[in-house]
């Protein structure tokens, strides 16, 4: 199946400084109920942007911003720790997000994200700490050549997993690779099983 | 280079269907693939996009357990859903399992309970396979030697239809406990030391084997316990190798191979421990002697101290949020803070010998004035193993609530929840801001911790409710 292809991204950054956001905090259980991918977006990080009467907070970072022009967010290390929910990426791409940028970026989260085009990018202590200190900052996201870059001639690179990255370069996911591979798979039934 | 190779590596091995290079990920054979009603729901949706058929049938098996209602149904026979959609989620994986001729177990099946309690209750979790669900808590089922992770639902989708997963390799991390566990000290207190050491994030990338003596003078239900607890730290993979405490515990149960085929498992399970000789990327040892009742006081599972102490000084602005959100002041000592709830139950600490542990301090005392106290069986055959042995009537007698099976406070996405500002100590996994129900405050515990917790009201230290005999509960 074809999805959008992820070639490069420049956008305005959203920072969340937090170490250890969990997907409990990027979406709460209670919105785990759906048996759909959308509509999930309004739910991203719910209760950190609602009050306990449902009502939009004024304080939050994550809201008073035009979605569309701040497609990245910077997080505290360890991001998306916690749960196996899919969710939380559908969430953050529900909400706008494309690309989110950490130290740190929890496993299954990180396997998740990148089988729905959100682009998970992990980068060194030292310039995760400078992007955390440039909320609002225009960063340039390249797949291609694997970098990050900001302002006057700063770049960091980052390490992706090669058959994640050509299939977001390509915009196709991973099903059909499996699905060519049935015969070894028949092959690996009848010898083990 | 020596051929000496880990539990870990001969798991893999053996279930590597394509070997992995620098363009692909292998792609790995999966023996057993659990589902439940949370995330399996938009895979079953790709499936039919794909028009794909489910591949192995014989090898998936469902349950419902997240949102399903721990209060009995009511006269007319109906469930109390917290809402309709939970309902809905819970009728998707019945008509999906139908659709797909899988096995369900179903609202009124006696086998029916938390997807982590039922596989190896009967015997489908077995040392050398591989397991995969959608909940990052499947690496519980690593207890019995099986190579056991949590996916996401693309992934679920990708089992459904090739019963295979596309995975890198992790390293290899080994964490030995050495040493003998003091009275009153358990499985979880085991975890949470562990997690405190290494970091929420310690096991990234990693799958974790734990060994040692303490490891090995676990029961099967502590193994699963600790094993649980691998995400907390970051790793998907835990696991223990088999031995005869793990062949015990599987023979004659409903899953497990009988007869002649049971005789060759056994030959091939006790070809699984780890070499002698082999290496890991990372090996650490934790002295297992020293290790006290833990608790966690802050918002991530590593923000975990003896429960004897107080709460530590904060050195970052995470620290610090945290300690503000759980309103505990620096330098107080733990038992100073009151406690509102207590929920015993969860994949983690829901089975027979939990309920044991708990059902030992709470004999004969009362709940205090004020607290509530939930204790959710894992299983339906937990929850009839416990009321054969009187257990529910000892909870009940001391106040607190015996609720029907499923993964309840944990996730708090039934309706089984705690209310803003309340301070919950909980027997699950995790502590995160607003898990248990928005604002609500997690400390977490092992049974027997939450049993003293609640009926002194404030977070108490078991040790010290422990009759001497059978202080152990979850060591066999």
């Amino acid at each position: 199946m074809l999805l959008k292809p992820f070639t490069s991204l420049t956008s305005l950054t959203v920072v969340l400084p937090q170490e250890n956001i969990d997907t409990d905090q990027i979406i709460p259980a209670r919105f785990l109920t759906t048996t759909s991918k959308k509509g999930l977006g309004d739910a991203a990080f719910y209760d950190w942007r609602y009050n306990n009467e449902g009502r939009l907070r004024n304080d939050s970072p994550l809201d008073g911003f035009d979605r569309k022009s701040h497609q990245i967010l910077v997080a505290g290390s360890n991001f998306g720790c916690g749960s196996s929910r899919e969710h939380a990426p559908w969430a953050l791409l529900g909400f706008g997000f494309q690309a989110v940028i950490s130290s740190d970026i929890a496993d299954i989260f990180k396997s998740n994200a990148l089988k729905n085009g959100l682009l998970p990018v992990a980068i060194d202590a030292k310039a995760h700490r400078e992007l955390l200190a440039s909320p609002g900052a225009e960063v340039t996201i390249d797949l291609e050549t694997q970098t990050v870059s900001f302002g006057d001639g700063w770049n960091c690179v980052f390490e992706v997993e090669a058959f994640a990255r050509r299939c977001l370069l390509d915009g196709v996911d991973p099903m059909g690779y499996l699905l060519d591979r049935i015969p070894e798979i028949r092959r690996f039934e009848e010898r083990a099983h | 280079m020596t051929s000496a190779q880990s539990l870990f590596d001969k798991l893999w091995q053996s279930h590597v269907v394509v070997e992995e290079t620098a363009e692909a990920p292998a792609v790995l054979f999966i023996d057993l693939h659990l589902i439940h009603e949370v995330t399996s729901p938009q895979a079953f949706t790709v499936l039919k996009e794909r028009r794909l058929r489910v591949r192995r049938p014989d090898l998936t098996l469902a349950t419902l357990d997240h949102s399903t209602p721990t209060l009995p149904p009511d006269a007319k026979g109906k469930l109390p859903y917290a809402t309709k959609d939970a309902e809905r989620q819970v009728n998707a994986l019945i008509e999906n399992s139908r659709k797909h001729e899988i096995q369900l177990f179903d609202l009124d099946d006696p086998r029916r309970g938390i997807v982590h309690v039922i596989g190896p209750e009967l015997g489908a979790t077995q040392p050398g396979k591989t397991i995969v669900c959608g909940d990052s808590h499947t690496s519980t089922h690593g207890a019995f030697g099986a190579l056991a992770f949590g996916i996401g639902t693309t992934e679920v989708g990708h089992v459904l239809a090739t019963q295979c997963v596309l995975q890198r390799k992790p390293k290899s991390m080994r964490i030995n406990f050495d040493g003998r566990l003091a009275a009153g000290v358990t499985a979880k207190d085991m975890a949470l030391a562990m997690i405190a050491e290494i970091g929420a994030d310690g096991g990234q990338g990693s799958a974790i084997e734990f060994a040692g003596a303490a490891v090995g003078d676990l029961s099967m239900e502590g193994r699963m316990t600790l094993c649980n607890m691998s995400i907390e730290a970051g790793a998907r993979f835990g696991m223990v190798a088999p031995d005869d405490k793990t062949f015990a515990w599987l023979e004659g149960r409903e899953m497990a191979p009988q007869g002649d085929d049971w005789k060759r498992a056994l030959e091939n399970w006790k070809s699984l421990p780890t070499d002698a000789d082999a290496a890991f990327d990372r090996e650490i040892t934790i002295d297992a002697s020293a290790i006290s009742p833990m608790i966690t006081y802050g918002v991530s599972p590593d923000a975990a101290a003896p429960v004897d102490g107080a709460q530590p000084e904060t050195t970052t602005v995470s620290a610090r949020e945290a300690a503000e959100y759980m309103n505990f002041d620096e330098g107080a000592l733990f038992s100073t803070n009151k406690v509102d709830r207590v929920f015993i139950g969860s994949c983690t600490n829901s089975r027979l010998s939990d309920l044991r542990a708990a059902a030992e301090i709470m004999r004969g005392r009362r709940v205090r004035d004020g607290v509530t106290a939930l204790v959710v069986p894992g299983s339906e055959a937990v929850r009839r193993a416990a009321e054969e042995e009187n257990l529910h009537n000892v909870f009940k007698a001391a106040g607190a609530e015996w609720r029907l099976p499923g993964c309840s406070m944990c996730i708090a996405m039934n309706g089984d929840a705690g209310k803003p500002g309340e301070l919950v100590v909980s027997t699950s996994n995790r502590n995160f801001v607003g898990r248990q129900g928005k604002g609500v405050r997690t400390v977490l515990a092992s049974p027997a911790t939450a049993a003293a917790s609640a009926i002194v009201g404030y977070i108490a230290d078991p040790r010290k409710y422990l009759v001497e005999k059978g202080a152990r509960a979850d060591v066999a």
